[in-house]
């Protein structure tokens, strides 16, 4: 069996997420670019507009960040076709440029209240050229996290996903 | 084979390699911490830790036959993770892939805001 921490799928770049328990999440990603220039892609609301916008057929259309611990941020992304929206907003906590970011953010979702806060610690570490990020996002429960990645999931993805559930039941049932 | 597919989602989701491999013989078939402390030449106070942690995550329930507690695989819960990371994969991949795009423009921005260190002939 591999040592590494995780299996990561093909390509240069992979995006290694583990579920280290019920509701943590933690994410780590190499780029190629200095620190303080992907320290600033994170920071800058002109730039997260330009990459921070999640599956396709949505964008960004509202996007505020003061990097300052106490600054507040906020975000909305509006699906193009169907004009359905939702916000993450928040407060930064620590801000330590070009290394580290905390900040506490929650979802709203239209016409229901913003859910519990969760906390993120986001470390950029130089590793030659390249910048290491390692994420850690904390859930207030795994109900939460649960319905983190559900922002923006539509009638259809939810049936193939479920498709895929029974899917996989089955097969380590028939295993 | 779709179970190993699962496993696969529940070593990513663990960041202990004992408990993968602990997780690896369970998926074989159900075992008592007797049973899993043989192989992993490790005492079974030791071994009953790594799985109080896997049952905490869901990731294995416990049975009742008598006097014996085995432990075995839910195989409900690694669906779900696999699902879960799958999902945030989704959400997340393009972004990164977008970012690489972004910070290639900057780089290339960075050093034509620098024009008198390239004629030094650094970096």
């Amino acid at each position: 069996m591999s040592t590494e921490d995780t299996l990561p799928p093909a390509g240069p770049d992979p995006l290694q997420v583990t579920l280290p328990g019920d509701t943590e999440v933690h994410v780590t990603r190499l780029f190629h670019a200095p620190r303080h220039l992907v320290f600033r892609a994170h920071t800058t609301p002109a730039l997260l507009q330009r990459w921070l916008l999640g599956p396709p057929g949505w964008e960004m259309p509202e996007c505020e960040f003061d990097a300052r611990a106490g600054g507040a941020f906020r975000y909305l992304w509006r699906e193009m076709e169907s004009g359905d929206s939702f916000v993450i907003s928040g407060r930064i906590l620590e801000l330590e440029a070009p290394a580290r970011i905390v900040h506490t953010e929650v979802l709203e979702m239209p016409g229901e209240p913003p859910t519990a806060a969760s906390h993120v610690h986001t470390v950029f570490t130089e590793e030659g050229a390249q910048t290491r990020m390692v994420m850690t996002m904390r859930f207030p429960s795994r109900e939460a996290r649960d319905g983190a990645i559900a922002a923006g999931m539509t009638d259809g993805m939810e049936q193939s996903y479920q498709n895929l559930d029974m899917l996989m039941e089955d097969g380590a049932a028939a295993a | 084979m779709p179970e190993s597919r699962l496993l696969d989602a529940t070593f990513t989701a663990l960041a202990d390699p004992t408990r993968r491999a602990i997780l690896a013989r369970l998926a074989q078939g159900e075992a008592t911490v007797a049973e899993l402390s043989v192989p992993f030449a490790m005492s079974q106070p030791a071994v009953s830790k790594h799985l109080k942690v896997l049952e905490r995550a869901g990731l294995i329930s416990q049975a009742k036959e008598g006097a014996r507690r085995p432990r075995r695989i839910a195989p409900e819960r690694l669906a779900e993770a696999n699902r879960w990371i799958e999902r945030f994969r989704e959400i997340w991949e393009p972004n990164y892939t977008r970012l690489d795009a972004l910070l290639e423009d900057m780089k290339a921005a960075d050093v034509a805001a620098a024009p008198s260190a390239n004629e030094e002939g650094t970096a």
